[in-house]
C-alpha cells in the first residue's frame, strides 16, 4: 500500500476507519481541534453526534456498543473535557463495555507545566480503565489505535483511553495502517483446562439439585446457543444477574427469573438449596451473593469465566473452568448426561407462587390508587411485543423495570449494574439507537436520574433518535427514601424533589410526550408513545411511596428476602 | 491460616513503559496496603523490568492483588512468596567519621565481625558496605550507631530470588500456556 503524508489528525480517523469504526460521540475543544478539523473532511465516512455533555458522550457510547456487539468511540478535549468522562470509564470498566475514549492533551512539549486545560488523564484513568496510554507522536498514532481496538474488545472487555497530545495531532506523518492482534503481555482467551471440564461435567451429572446462575458473560461472548444446549441437556434450571438478564429468555422453561437484591424469590432462595451452583460469566456481585458468609454453603460450585480474577474471588469455587464461556459450555454440554430435575425445579414454581401473591400480583394489577412503577413496566414491555431494547437509569425505576420487562433478543437490557450510575440511562438509549437502528428503544427513568443528563435532549433532537422516553415521577430519590424508610425510620433526608413539567421541557425540545396521572389513561398514553414515529417522551405520575419489593436488605442472605 | 499476617514479597515482571510503577503500586493504595521495600530494575530479559516489592499481609490478600496485578495488559507475571520459599538480600550503606574510626578500635572489629567491606576512606569519612538479611543490616546500623560514629546510613529494599530448584521466574514469560491457563497459583 502506497505510503501518503498526513496529519496525525488524520491518521487517528484513517485508523479509526480502520477498525471500521462508524459512529463518533464527541465535543471538541481547544487542545483536539485539530482532530475535529479532520472530522470536517469525514462526513461521510463517520456518523458524527455531538453531545451536549462529556460525561453523555461516553454513556452513548456504552449503549451503542451494548447494542451493536462493536466499540463505542468518544473524543473529547482535553482537562474538562476529559475529566467528565471519568464517570462513563469506570461505568465501563464495571460492566465490561468496550469503548475508546480518545482525548486532546496539551503539547508533549509542557507536558506537566500547568497548562491550560492540563490534566494528567493516564495518570487519572490508569485505575479505572483497561489499557490508558499517551499519544505523542504522529508515528504512534496507527499502532496506538489499533491496539487499543484490540484490547477494549478482546477477553473481557472494557474502557481504553488514548490521551492524544496537540503536537502529535499537527504533526505530519507518513500513514500505514496497522493491524495489532496480540500483545505479548496480555492473553485475553485462556485455554480451557479439559480436566476441569470433566470434573465440571461429572460433577453435574451427579448432581440432584443442579442450579446455573448466569450473567452477562453470556452476552459478551454471544454464547446465548451454547447456554441453552448446556441448559436443556442437563435439565438445569437457570437464573440471571440484572446484567445477564437477555442472557436467556424470560419465557424459556428453565428461565428461573432474576438473582440479586431485588431479585425473584424463588432463585435466591434456592440458591442456598442447590447441590451444585454453576456459575456461567457472572461475578458473584455483592448485589448478588448478600452475605457471602451464608452464601451457598452447602453446594458445590463450579465457576465459569473468561477472567481469573474473578475465580475465588468473593467465593471460594470448587471447579474453576477458566476460559470463553461460548468454548467451554459445549464442551461440558458434550459430556452431560441427558436430565430433567423435575421435582427440583417444581421447588422454584412453589416459590414463584409465594411471590405471586405477595408482590408481583399487587405491583402489577392494582385496582386503585396512584399508578405503580411495576405495572408501567410491563406495560410497555407488553406494547412492544417484548421485543425492545430495555435502558434504565438507575433506582426504583431500574429494579421494576428489569423485573417486570421481558426478554425476548439477545442484548436487550442495558442499565449501569457495577457503578450504578444515576444519569447513565438517557445518552445510553440515544447510543442504543445508533448501534440497534431496528430495534425499538425504550428507556425508564426516575426524575432524578433524567434530571441528570436531561440536556440530552437536544441530542435526542438534532439526531432524530428514536428513544422512548418513560419518566416515572414519584417526587422522591426513590431508591434512597425506600431505604430511608426501612432502614432509617422513615427520616427521608434529601429526598423528596420538587420537578418541573417534564413535558413542556421535551415541547422546548420539539419531542412529543403526554403526561398521565390516571390508570385508565396509561393504556393509550403506551399506544400512543409506541405508535408515534421517533422519540416521545411519556411522563408518568406513579406512587410516590412506593417500595421495590422483595428486597434482601444489606448484610441478609439470599434465602432471607423480605416481601412486604 | 490465610487470614495470619506475613511478611510477603512480590516479584513482578512488566513492559519497560512509563506509568507501570504507578500501576503496580495503586493496586496496593486502594486497599491500603503498606509496601515494606520496593526494588525496581531491568531484568534478564529486554525490555521487561523486574520488581521485588516486600509488605506485611494476609495470604488471602496477597493471592488476590497478584491476580489482578498479572491481569493488567502490560504485566506479564506476578508471583508471591514467603520469606522460607527465597533467598533475599538487601545492600546497606554506612557512612562512618573517619577520625572517630582512628580514635575507636571497636569500629573495626565490628566491621569486620560483621563482614562488612569498606569501600571508600577519606580523612573525613569512611563508607562501608554490608549486604544481608534486613536483620544483619540493621543491627549493625544499631552497633555503629552504639559507638556515635554514623554519619549517614542507608538501605536498599529487599531483591529476592526463589529457592526451588524447578523455578526459573523469567522462563516462560511469553509462553501462553504455561500459566495463564492455570487459574490458581
Ligand atoms: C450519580 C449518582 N448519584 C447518587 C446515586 C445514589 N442513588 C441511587 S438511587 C437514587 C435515587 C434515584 O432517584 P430517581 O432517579 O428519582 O429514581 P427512583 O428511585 O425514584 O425511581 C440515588 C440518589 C447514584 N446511584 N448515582
Ligand atoms: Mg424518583
Amino acid at each position: 500500500m502506497k505510503k501518503e503524508l498526513i496529519t496525525g489528525g488524520e491518521a487517528l480517523l484513517r485508523s479509526l476507519k480502520n477498525e471500521q469504526v462508524d459512529t463518533i460521540y464527541g465535543y471538541p475543544g481547544g487542545s483536539i481541534i485539530p482532530v475535529f478539523d479532520a472530522l470536517y473532511d469525514y462526513r461521510e465516512d463517520f456518523h458524527q453526534v455531538l453531545v451536549r455533555h462529556e460525561q453523555a458522550a461516553v454513556h452513548a457510547a456504552q449503549g451503542y456498543a451494548r447494542s451493536s456487539g462493536k466499540v463505542g468511540v468518544c473524543i473529547v478535549t482535553s482537562g474538562p473535557g476529559a475529566t467528565n468522562t471519568l464517570t462513563g470509564i469506570s461505568d465501563a470498566m464495571l460492566d465490561s463495555t468496550p469503548i475508546v475514549v480518545i482525548a486532546g492533551q496539551v503539547s508533549s512539549a509542557v507536558l506537566g507545566t500547568d497548562a491550560f486545560q492540563e490534566i494528567d488523564l493516564v495518570g487519572v484513568t490508569q485505575p479505572i480503565s483497561k489499557w490508558s496510554y499517551q499519544i505523542r507522536s504522529a508515528e504512534d498514532v496507527a499502532w496506538a489505535v489499533s491496539r487499543a481496538f484490540y484490547i477494549a474488545s478482546t477477553g473481557r472487555p472494557g474502557p481504553v483511553v488514548l490521551d492524544f497530545t496537540k503536537n502529535a495531532q499537527v504533526s505530519q506523518v507518513l500513514y500505514e495502517p496497522i493491524k495489532v492482534d496480540s500483545v505479548r503481555s496480555y492473553v485475553p482467551y485462556p485455554k480451557p483446562d479439559l480436566q476441569c471440564i470433566k470434573e465440571a461435567a461429572d460433577l453435574i451429572n451427579r448432581a440432584k439439585r443442579p442450579f446455573a446462575v448466569v450473567g452477562q458473560g453470556v452476552e459478551l461472548g454471544e454464547a446465548h446457543k451454547e447456554l441453552i444446549a448446556f441448559l436443556e441437556k442437563g435439565g438445569i434450571p437457570a437464573a440471571r444477574t440484572l446484567m445477564g438478564l437477555s442472557s436467556l429468555p424470560s419465557d424459556h422453561p428453565l428461565c428461573m427469573g432474576m438473582l440479586g437484591m431485588h431479585g425473584n424469590l424463588g432463585p435466591n432462595v434456592n440458591t442456598n438449596e442447590c447441590d451444585v451452583l454453576i456459575a456461567i460469566g457472572m461475578r458473584f456481585s455483592d448485589r448478588v451473593t448478600g452475605k457471602l458468609e451464608t452464601y451457598a454453603k452447602q453446594a458445590k460450585i463450579i465457576h465459569l469465566d473468561i477472567d481469573k480474577v474473578e475465580i475465588d474471588k468473593s467465593v471460594p469455587v470448587d471447579i474453576p473452568v477458566l476460559g470463553d464461556c461460548k468454548e467451554t459450555l459445549p464442551l461440558i454440554t458434550e459430556l452431560l448426561n441427558e436430565n430433567s430435575h423435575k421435582e427440583w425445579i417444581a421447588t422454584f414454581g412453589d416459590l414463584d407462587k409465594i411471590e405471586n401473591e405477595k408482590v408481583i400480583e399487587k405491583a402489577l394489577n392494582p385496582t386503585d390508587g396512584p399508578i405503580l412503577m411495576g405495572e408501567v413496566c410491563r406495560k410497555v414491555s407488553e406494547a412492544t411485543n417484548h421485543n425492545a431494547i430495555l435502558v434504565t437509569d438507575v433506582g426504583q425505576n431500574q429494579m421494576f423495570a428489569a423485573r417486570y420487562f421481558k426478554y425476548k433478543e439477545p442484548h436487550s437490557i442495558i442499565t449501569s449494574g457495577g457503578l450504578g450510575t444515576m444519569g447513565f440511562g438517557l445518552p445510553a438509549a440515544m447510543g442504543a439507537t445508533m448501534g440497534a437502528p431496528h430495534r425499538t428503544v425504550c428507556y425508564f427513568a426516575g426524575d432524578g436520574g433524567f434530571q441528570m443528563n436531561m440536556q440530552e435532549l437536544g441530542t435526542i433532537m438534532e439526531q432524530r433518535c428514536p428513544v422512548k422516553m418513560i419518566v416515572m415521577d414519584n417526587s422522591y430519590l426513590g431508591m434512597v427514601r425506600q431505604w430511608q424508610q426501612l432502614f432509617y425510620e422513615n427520616r427521608c433526608s434529601w429526598t423528596p424533589m420538587c420537578n418541573p413539567d417534564f413535558c413542556k421541557i421535551a415541547e422546548a425540545y420539539g419531542i412529543p410526550s403526554r403526561f398521565v396521572k390516571d390508570r385508565s389513561e396509561l393504556d393509550a398514553a403506551i399506544k400512543e408513545m409506541v405508535e408515534t414515529p421517533g422519540a416521545f417522551l411519556l411522563n408518568v405520575v406513579v406512587r410516590a411511596e412506593d417500595n421495590v419489593m422483595p428486597m434482601m436488605p444489606l448484610g441478609a442472605s439470599v434465602c432471607e428476602m423480605i416481601l412486604e | 491460616m490465610l487470614m495470619e499476617k506475613k511478611l510477603y514479597t512480590v516479584i513482578v515482571y512488566s513492559e519497560n513503559i512509563a506509568g507501570m510503577l504507578n500501576q503496580v503500586t495503586a493496586e496496593f493504595t486502594r486497599r491500603q496496603m503498606n509496601i515494606e521495600t520496593l526494588n525496581v530494575s531491568s531484568s534478564n530479559i529486554e525490555g521487561v523490568h523486574r520488581y521485588t516489592i516486600s509488605l506485611w499481609t494476609t495470604e488471602w490478600l496477597i493471592q488476590r492483588v497478584t491476580k489482578r496485578l498479572e491481569k493488567k495488559v502490560d504485566i506479564l507475571r506476578a508471583y508471591y512468596f514467603t520469606d522460607n520459599e527465597i533467598f533475599m538480600q538487601e545492600v546497606a550503606l554506612y557512612k562512618l567519621s573517619t577520625p572517630r574510626l582512628l580514635e575507636n578500635k571497636q569500629i573495626s572489629k565490628i566491621i569486620r565481625h560483621n563482614n562488612a567491606r569498606v569501600i571508600e576512606i577519606n580523612s573525613a569519612y569512611t563508607v562501608v558496605e554490608k549486604t544481608g538479611k534486613t536483620d544483619a543490616v540493621l543491627s549493625l546500623y544499631k552497633e555503629f550507631a552504639a559507638e556515635q560514629c554514623v554519619l549517614q546510613f542507608v538501605k536498599s529494599g529487599r531483591v529476592a530470588i526463589v529457592r526451588d530448584a524447578s523455578v526459573n521466574l523469567s522462563e516462560n514469560l511469553f509462553d501462553e500456556d504455561s500459566i495463564r491457563s492455570k487459574v490458581r497459583g
